[in-house]
Protein backbone atom coordinates (compact mmCIF):
# COMPACT_ATOMS: atom_id res chain seq x y z
CA UNK A 1 0.00 0.00 0.00
CA UNK A 2 1.15 3.22 -0.50
CA UNK A 3 -0.11 6.39 0.76
CA UNK A 4 -1.29 8.93 -1.56
CA UNK A 5 -2.43 12.73 -1.10
CA UNK A 6 -4.49 15.08 -3.24
CA UNK A 7 -4.45 18.58 -3.08
CA UNK A 8 -7.05 20.33 -5.01
CA UNK A 9 -7.40 24.19 -5.33
CA UNK A 10 -9.63 26.62 -6.94
CA UNK A 11 -7.92 28.10 -9.71
CA UNK A 12 -6.58 31.50 -9.68
CA UNK A 13 -9.36 34.26 -10.91
CA UNK A 14 -11.96 31.63 -9.95
CA UNK A 15 -13.55 33.60 -7.08
CA UNK A 16 -13.91 32.14 -3.44
CA UNK A 17 -16.61 33.42 -1.75
CA UNK A 18 -16.10 30.92 1.09
CA UNK A 19 -12.71 31.85 1.26
CA UNK A 20 -13.42 35.37 0.79
CA UNK A 21 -15.75 34.97 4.30
CA UNK A 22 -12.71 33.08 6.45
CA UNK A 23 -10.62 36.04 5.32
CA UNK A 24 -13.54 38.85 6.71
CA UNK A 25 -14.16 36.57 9.90
CA UNK A 26 -10.07 36.34 10.33
CA UNK A 27 -9.78 40.24 9.54
CA UNK A 28 -12.49 40.51 12.77
CA UNK A 29 -10.68 38.76 15.25
CA UNK A 30 -8.20 40.90 14.49
CA UNK A 31 -5.79 39.09 12.01
CA UNK A 32 -5.67 42.06 9.86
CA UNK A 33 -2.46 40.69 8.21
CA UNK A 34 -4.27 38.27 6.16
CA UNK A 35 -4.85 39.47 2.61
CA UNK A 36 -6.50 36.14 0.98
CA UNK A 37 -7.57 33.40 2.37
CA UNK A 38 -8.82 30.62 -0.22
CA UNK A 39 -10.20 26.78 0.48
CA UNK A 40 -9.38 23.93 -1.22
CA UNK A 41 -9.30 20.21 -0.55
CA UNK A 42 -7.39 17.35 0.86
CA UNK A 43 -7.75 13.68 -0.19
CA UNK A 44 -5.62 10.54 1.44
CA UNK A 45 -6.13 7.16 -0.24
CA UNK A 46 -4.14 4.14 0.50
CA UNK A 47 -3.28 2.23 -3.15
CA UNK A 48 -2.10 -0.86 -4.10
CA UNK A 49 1.57 -0.57 -4.56
CA UNK A 50 2.85 -0.19 -7.97
CA UNK A 51 5.96 1.29 -9.99
CA UNK A 52 6.21 5.36 -9.21
CA UNK A 53 4.79 5.65 -12.92
CA UNK A 54 2.39 3.07 -12.16
CA UNK A 55 0.78 5.07 -9.60
CA UNK A 56 1.27 8.69 -10.64
CA UNK A 57 -0.53 7.86 -13.98
CA UNK A 58 -3.25 6.12 -12.62
CA UNK A 59 -3.75 9.35 -9.72
CA UNK A 60 -3.56 11.53 -11.96
CA UNK A 61 -6.53 9.91 -14.28
CA UNK A 62 -8.52 9.81 -11.34
CA UNK A 63 -8.17 13.58 -10.28
CA UNK A 64 -8.75 14.49 -13.92
CA UNK A 65 -11.81 12.17 -14.05
CA UNK A 66 -13.87 12.57 -10.67
CA UNK A 67 -11.23 14.25 -8.00
CA UNK A 68 -10.89 17.46 -9.47
CA UNK A 69 -12.98 19.46 -11.74
CA UNK A 70 -10.32 21.07 -14.24
CA UNK A 71 -12.96 23.96 -14.95
CA UNK A 72 -12.38 25.19 -11.85
CA UNK A 73 -9.49 23.60 -10.24
CA UNK A 74 -5.88 22.77 -9.83
CA UNK A 75 -4.96 20.07 -8.79
CA UNK A 76 -1.24 18.82 -7.48
CA UNK A 77 -0.59 14.71 -5.57
CA UNK A 78 2.02 13.15 -3.91
CA UNK A 79 3.04 9.49 -3.47
CA UNK A 80 4.73 8.03 -0.66
CA UNK A 81 7.93 6.82 -1.17
CA UNK A 82 8.02 8.07 -5.05
CA UNK A 83 11.27 9.27 -6.44
CA UNK A 84 10.12 13.00 -7.56
CA UNK A 85 11.00 13.24 -11.19
CA UNK B 1 -44.20 10.93 -25.73
CA UNK B 2 -42.70 8.93 -22.57
CA UNK B 3 -40.32 10.50 -20.51
CA UNK B 4 -37.96 8.65 -17.64
CA UNK B 5 -37.41 11.11 -14.45
CA UNK B 6 -33.66 9.62 -13.21
CA UNK B 7 -33.83 9.76 -9.48
CA UNK B 8 -30.33 9.46 -7.97
CA UNK B 9 -29.94 8.86 -3.97
CA UNK B 10 -30.53 12.34 -2.62
CA UNK B 11 -32.80 13.52 -5.18
CA UNK B 12 -35.80 15.49 -4.32
CA UNK B 13 -37.22 17.25 -7.18
CA UNK B 14 -37.70 14.09 -9.04
CA UNK B 15 -42.10 14.10 -7.83
CA UNK B 16 -41.94 17.14 -8.46
CA UNK B 17 -40.82 16.84 -12.60
CA UNK B 18 -43.52 13.51 -12.48
CA UNK B 19 -46.02 15.83 -11.28
CA UNK B 20 -45.49 18.40 -13.65
CA UNK B 21 -44.92 16.07 -16.93
CA UNK B 22 -47.76 13.52 -15.96
CA UNK B 23 -50.44 15.29 -14.06
CA UNK B 24 -50.20 18.59 -15.73
CA UNK B 25 -48.39 18.32 -19.18
CA UNK B 26 -50.25 15.03 -19.46
CA UNK B 27 -47.40 13.02 -21.12
CA UNK B 28 -45.94 9.86 -20.08
CA UNK B 29 -43.45 9.88 -17.21
CA UNK B 30 -41.46 7.19 -15.50
CA UNK B 31 -39.84 7.41 -12.27
CA UNK B 32 -36.43 5.80 -13.17
CA UNK B 33 -34.18 4.67 -10.16
CA UNK B 34 -30.53 5.42 -11.43
CA UNK B 35 -29.12 1.52 -10.95
CA UNK B 36 -30.15 -1.29 -13.32
CA UNK B 37 -31.97 0.93 -15.62
CA UNK B 38 -32.57 0.97 -19.18
CA UNK B 39 -33.30 4.59 -21.14
CA UNK B 40 -33.59 2.79 -24.54
CA UNK B 41 -37.42 3.14 -24.57
CA UNK B 42 -37.61 6.50 -23.67
CA UNK B 43 -38.12 9.74 -25.88
CA UNK B 44 -36.77 12.46 -23.45
CA UNK B 45 -34.90 12.26 -20.10
CA UNK B 46 -35.09 14.72 -17.12
CA UNK B 47 -32.66 15.16 -14.33
CA UNK B 48 -34.23 16.24 -11.35
CA UNK B 49 -32.92 18.50 -8.82
CA UNK B 50 -32.05 17.96 -5.15
CA UNK B 51 -28.45 16.81 -3.44
CA UNK B 52 -27.92 13.59 -5.09
CA UNK B 53 -24.59 11.61 -3.20
CA UNK B 54 -25.46 14.63 -0.67
CA UNK B 55 -23.34 17.18 -2.77
CA UNK B 56 -20.14 14.27 -1.96
CA UNK B 57 -16.78 16.15 -3.47
CA UNK B 58 -18.63 18.85 -5.55
CA UNK B 59 -22.49 18.76 -6.40
CA UNK B 60 -23.42 16.47 -8.77
CA UNK B 61 -19.51 14.86 -9.05
CA UNK B 62 -20.50 11.43 -8.19
CA UNK B 63 -23.82 11.08 -9.84
CA UNK B 64 -22.29 11.84 -13.05
CA UNK B 65 -20.17 9.04 -12.92
CA UNK B 66 -22.80 6.05 -12.23
CA UNK B 67 -23.76 4.06 -15.19
CA UNK B 68 -26.94 5.92 -15.99
CA UNK B 69 -24.95 8.75 -17.27
CA UNK B 70 -23.66 6.68 -20.17
CA UNK B 71 -26.97 5.79 -21.41
CA UNK B 72 -27.97 9.41 -20.97
CA UNK B 73 -24.74 10.34 -22.78
CA UNK B 74 -25.87 7.52 -25.58
CA UNK B 75 -29.10 9.38 -26.02
CA UNK B 76 -28.01 12.54 -26.14
CA UNK B 77 -25.79 11.45 -29.06
CA UNK B 78 -28.71 10.44 -30.85
CA UNK B 79 -30.41 14.16 -30.45
CA UNK B 80 -33.04 13.16 -28.27
CA UNK B 81 -34.14 15.68 -25.30
CA UNK B 82 -32.18 15.99 -22.33
CA UNK B 83 -33.34 18.46 -19.35
CA UNK B 84 -31.46 19.07 -16.29
CA UNK B 85 -32.68 21.21 -13.49
CA UNK B 86 -30.65 22.74 -10.56
CA UNK B 87 -28.82 19.40 -9.57
CA UNK B 88 -29.73 17.61 -12.89
CA UNK B 89 -27.60 20.99 -14.16
CA UNK B 90 -24.74 20.14 -12.14
CA UNK B 91 -24.62 16.48 -13.11
CA UNK B 92 -24.53 17.51 -16.68
CA UNK B 93 -21.41 20.04 -16.66
CA UNK B 94 -19.84 17.64 -13.85
CA UNK B 95 -20.62 14.31 -16.85
CA UNK B 96 -19.26 17.22 -19.68
CA UNK B 97 -22.14 16.47 -21.59
CA UNK B 98 -22.71 20.93 -20.89
CA UNK B 99 -19.58 23.25 -20.60
CA UNK B 100 -18.61 25.07 -17.27
CA UNK B 101 -19.21 24.67 -13.85
CA UNK B 102 -21.74 25.40 -11.13
CA UNK B 103 -20.11 27.05 -8.05
CA UNK B 104 -20.88 28.09 -4.42
CA UNK B 105 -23.38 31.15 -4.41
CA UNK B 106 -21.60 34.61 -4.50
CA UNK B 107 -23.18 35.16 -1.22
CA UNK B 108 -22.76 32.10 -0.19
CA UNK B 109 -26.83 31.28 1.06
CA UNK B 110 -29.14 28.79 -0.27
CA UNK B 111 -31.75 30.69 -2.17
CA UNK B 112 -34.81 30.04 -2.57
CA UNK B 113 -37.20 32.38 -4.05
CA UNK B 114 -39.03 32.98 -7.23
CA UNK B 115 -37.04 35.11 -10.16
CA UNK B 116 -37.34 36.31 -13.26
CA UNK B 117 -35.65 35.00 -16.34
CA UNK B 118 -35.17 36.48 -19.55
CA UNK B 119 -35.65 33.50 -22.70
CA UNK B 120 -31.99 34.76 -25.10
CA UNK B 121 -32.74 32.08 -27.24
CA UNK B 122 -36.24 30.41 -28.29
CA UNK B 123 -35.18 28.72 -30.98
CA UNK B 124 -34.13 25.60 -29.20
CA UNK B 125 -36.76 21.95 -28.83
CA UNK B 126 -36.82 23.51 -25.00
CA UNK B 127 -37.99 27.25 -26.05
CA UNK B 128 -39.97 27.33 -29.03
CA UNK B 129 -43.58 28.01 -26.66
CA UNK B 130 -41.46 31.20 -25.94
CA UNK B 131 -41.14 34.49 -27.30
CA UNK B 132 -37.46 35.86 -27.84
CA UNK B 133 -36.81 38.39 -24.96
CA UNK B 134 -40.05 37.18 -22.86
CA UNK B 135 -39.15 37.61 -19.15
CA UNK B 136 -40.65 34.32 -17.19
CA UNK B 137 -40.62 33.58 -13.10
CA UNK B 138 -39.50 30.57 -12.03
CA UNK B 139 -38.51 29.13 -8.86
CA UNK B 140 -34.99 29.28 -7.44
CA UNK B 141 -33.75 26.86 -4.86
CA UNK B 142 -29.92 26.55 -4.74
CA UNK B 143 -26.97 26.66 -2.83
CA UNK B 144 -24.45 26.33 -5.81
CA UNK B 145 -25.58 27.86 -9.03
CA UNK B 146 -23.05 30.33 -9.51
CA UNK B 147 -22.34 29.68 -13.55
CA UNK B 148 -18.73 29.60 -14.25
CA UNK B 149 -17.05 28.96 -17.22
CA UNK B 150 -13.14 30.54 -18.99
CA UNK B 151 -13.59 33.60 -21.18
CA UNK B 152 -13.32 31.42 -24.22
CA UNK B 153 -16.19 28.96 -23.68
CA UNK B 154 -18.07 32.17 -23.05
CA UNK B 155 -17.36 33.14 -26.55
CA UNK B 156 -18.44 29.70 -27.80
CA UNK B 157 -21.93 29.90 -25.59
CA UNK B 158 -22.85 33.21 -27.13
CA UNK B 159 -21.69 32.85 -30.89
CA UNK B 160 -23.96 29.35 -30.62
CA UNK B 161 -26.44 30.93 -29.02
CA UNK B 162 -26.52 28.25 -26.25
CA UNK B 163 -27.11 30.58 -23.42
CA UNK B 164 -30.97 30.41 -23.29
CA UNK B 165 -32.25 31.70 -20.10
CA UNK B 166 -30.56 34.60 -18.09
CA UNK B 167 -31.53 36.05 -14.95
CA UNK B 168 -32.71 39.56 -14.85
CA UNK B 169 -31.29 39.94 -11.54
CA UNK B 170 -28.52 37.59 -11.10
CA UNK B 171 -28.78 36.33 -7.54
CA UNK B 172 -25.60 33.94 -7.46
CA UNK B 173 -22.59 35.81 -9.47
CA UNK B 174 -23.37 33.46 -12.58
CA UNK B 175 -21.19 34.97 -15.29
CA UNK B 176 -23.07 36.82 -17.94
CA UNK B 177 -26.17 36.30 -16.13
CA UNK B 178 -26.54 32.47 -16.85
CA UNK B 179 -29.50 30.59 -15.79
CA UNK B 180 -29.66 28.20 -18.30
CA UNK B 181 -27.70 26.47 -21.45
CA UNK B 182 -27.77 24.13 -24.14
CA UNK B 183 -24.42 22.27 -25.92
CA UNK B 184 -23.79 23.41 -29.04
CA UNK B 185 -26.14 20.38 -30.25
CA UNK B 186 -29.21 22.27 -28.93
CA UNK B 187 -30.57 18.86 -27.40
CA UNK B 188 -28.87 19.32 -23.92
CA UNK B 189 -30.63 22.10 -22.16
CA UNK B 190 -29.71 22.41 -18.21
CA UNK B 191 -31.01 25.08 -16.12
CA UNK B 192 -30.25 26.39 -12.52
CA UNK B 193 -34.13 27.88 -11.76
CA UNK B 194 -37.36 25.07 -11.79
CA UNK B 195 -39.83 24.88 -14.75
CA UNK B 196 -41.27 21.63 -13.15
CA UNK B 197 -42.25 23.73 -10.21
CA UNK B 198 -44.00 26.74 -12.13
CA UNK B 199 -46.56 24.70 -14.08
CA UNK B 200 -49.52 26.01 -11.89
CA UNK B 201 -50.78 29.81 -11.36
CA UNK B 202 -52.13 28.89 -8.03
CA UNK B 203 -48.49 27.84 -6.93
CA UNK B 204 -47.15 31.02 -8.06
CA UNK B 205 -46.45 30.55 -11.82
CA UNK B 206 -47.09 28.35 -14.59
CA UNK B 207 -44.55 30.10 -17.03
CA UNK B 208 -42.81 26.89 -16.82
CA UNK B 209 -45.60 24.72 -18.98
CA UNK B 210 -44.48 25.99 -22.05
CA UNK B 211 -41.13 24.59 -21.61
CA UNK B 212 -42.70 21.32 -21.54
CA UNK B 213 -44.98 21.77 -24.31
CA UNK B 214 -42.37 23.13 -26.03
CA UNK B 215 -39.94 19.20 -26.01
CA UNK B 216 -43.30 17.84 -26.69
CA UNK B 217 -44.61 20.04 -29.77
CA UNK B 218 -41.16 19.19 -30.97
CA UNK B 219 -40.74 15.60 -30.69
CA UNK B 220 -44.64 15.63 -32.30
CA UNK B 221 -43.38 17.75 -35.51
CA UNK B 222 -39.53 15.73 -35.98
CA UNK B 223 -41.64 12.68 -35.18
CA UNK B 224 -44.78 13.37 -38.06
CA UNK B 225 -42.42 14.16 -40.43
CA UNK B 226 -39.98 11.02 -40.16
CA UNK B 227 -42.82 9.17 -40.26
CA UNK B 228 -43.94 11.04 -43.19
Amino acid sequence: MRKVTVYITLKQGVLDPQGKAIQESLHSLGYKEVQEARVGKYIEMQVEDGTDIEVEARVKQMCDKLLANPVIEDYHFEVEGAVRS
Amino acid sequence: MKFAVIVFPGSNCDRDMHHAVQEVLGEEADLVWYQNSNLENYDGILLPGGFSYGDYLRSGAVASTSDVMNQVKEHAAKGKPVLGVCNGFQILTEAGLLPGALMRNKGLSFMCHQEALMVQNNETMFTGGYGKGEVVRFPIAHGEGNYFCDAETLAELKANNQIVFTYENNPNGSVSDIAGITNKEGNVLGMMPHPERAVEALLGSDDGLKLFKSIVQNWRESHYVANA
